[in-house]
């Protein structure tokens, strides 16, 4: 089995995070994962993208638009 | 639960699918009955759920907050109008964003934005963002020993203070790199890393194929990784 090298890793870390490489690419992706710091690094800062991400959901529903809303619902149960 | 091979099992015969506790299609059946019978706390549950994500989501095709609430409200109306016709092949949830989308498209087709009219029409066309996830110098050339392996390995952000990984400024960087990116990238990261949906519930919501879906998340996470990584890298 040829080793995967840091240049393809790179591009198959959303995949593998998804579980959908095949089973031997996996098995390559997580071989080399285990004696490349680089890359190693490279996943971690994924991850950490991914989360950082996250953190941008906001939840807040101004109470004018809830109240249009709530008209509009209104209005659409009469007909 | 569900087991496949046929293999005898010591539960009752009767299917667990039909539970009404854990049903989501029962549970959606209740509420679009709830609706039809004008029940309006039903309805601001629904949307205290989903009006701010629907919100960010028209906003990034039409640019406009305005336009956005606007063209969220014409996508609850519409919801509601086409109510009894909801069919529950996919979720309500994803039946309701898909008509957003939809809307917003056509909205910011009509105000003639600056959104390339090919990733309107059809998302599943390559997009012309094929760069790759990180810069091709970074890596050993091709006839090199190593070729394909790092140049420098990526510096690790561990030692990075929280309050600075954490900060506004950090903040603020991600939203300018999402802002950047094809606005198909956008759509998926949005919907998957912010909003957390589903793989299976973008694909449905933004019809786009389960393999490109991907490809465009991961674009889309590389592109803000890379984003980060100037960031970090500048003090
Ligand atoms: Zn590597």
């Amino acid at each position: 089995m040829q080793e995967m090298t840091c240049k393809e890793l790179v591009e198959l870390v959303t995949a593998y995070f998804e579980g959908a490489l095949p089973e031997d690419e996996q098995t390559r992706f997580e071989r080399h994962l285990g004696v490349c710091p680089g890359c190693e690094t490279y996943v971690e800062q994924m991850r950490q993208t991914i989360a950082l991400v996250g953190d941008l959901r906001e939840e807040h529903v101004s109470p004018d638009a809830q109240q249009q809303l709530l008209q509009a619902f209104r209005d659409w149960k009469r007909q | 639960m569900s087991d496949s091979n046929g293999a005898p099992t010591s539960q009752p015969a009767v299917s667990q699918a039909t539970s009404p506790r854990d049903d989501p299609r029962q549970d959606e059946r209740r509420l679009i009955a709830s609706l039809l019978s004008g029940d309006e706390d039903a309805f601001m549950r629904l949307v205290e759920q989903y009006q701010a994500a629907m919100l960010r989501l028209a906003q990034m095709y039409v640019g406009d907050r305005a336009v956005a609430e606007e063209v969220t409200q014409e996508a609850w109306l519409s919801a509601l109008k086409n109510l009894d016709r909801f069919e529950g092949r996919s979720s309500f949830k994803t039946w309701l964003f898909h008509i957003l989308v939809n809307g917003a498209k056509s909205r910011s087709l009509r105000e003639r934005r600056s959104i390339p009219f090919s990733a309107l029409a059809d998302p599943d066309a390559a997009d012309s963002d094929d760069a790759p996830s990180v810069a091709p110098e970074r890596f050993r050339p091709a006839g090199d020993t190593y070729a394909g392996g790092w140049l420098a390995f990526p510096q690790s952000w561990a030692h990075l203070p929280e309050a600075h990984v954490a900060s506004h400024e950090t903040r603020e960087r991600i939203l300018a790199a999402i802002e950047r990116l094809p606005i198909t990238q956008q759509s998926v990261i949005r919907l998957r890393d912010i909003e957390g949906y589903s793989a299976e519930d973008v694909c449905q919501m933004l019809r786009v194929s389960e393999a490109n879906q991907r490809v465009l998340l991961h674009r889309a996470r590389a592109r803000v990784r890379q984003a980060l990584e100037a960031y970090f890298a500048e003090e």
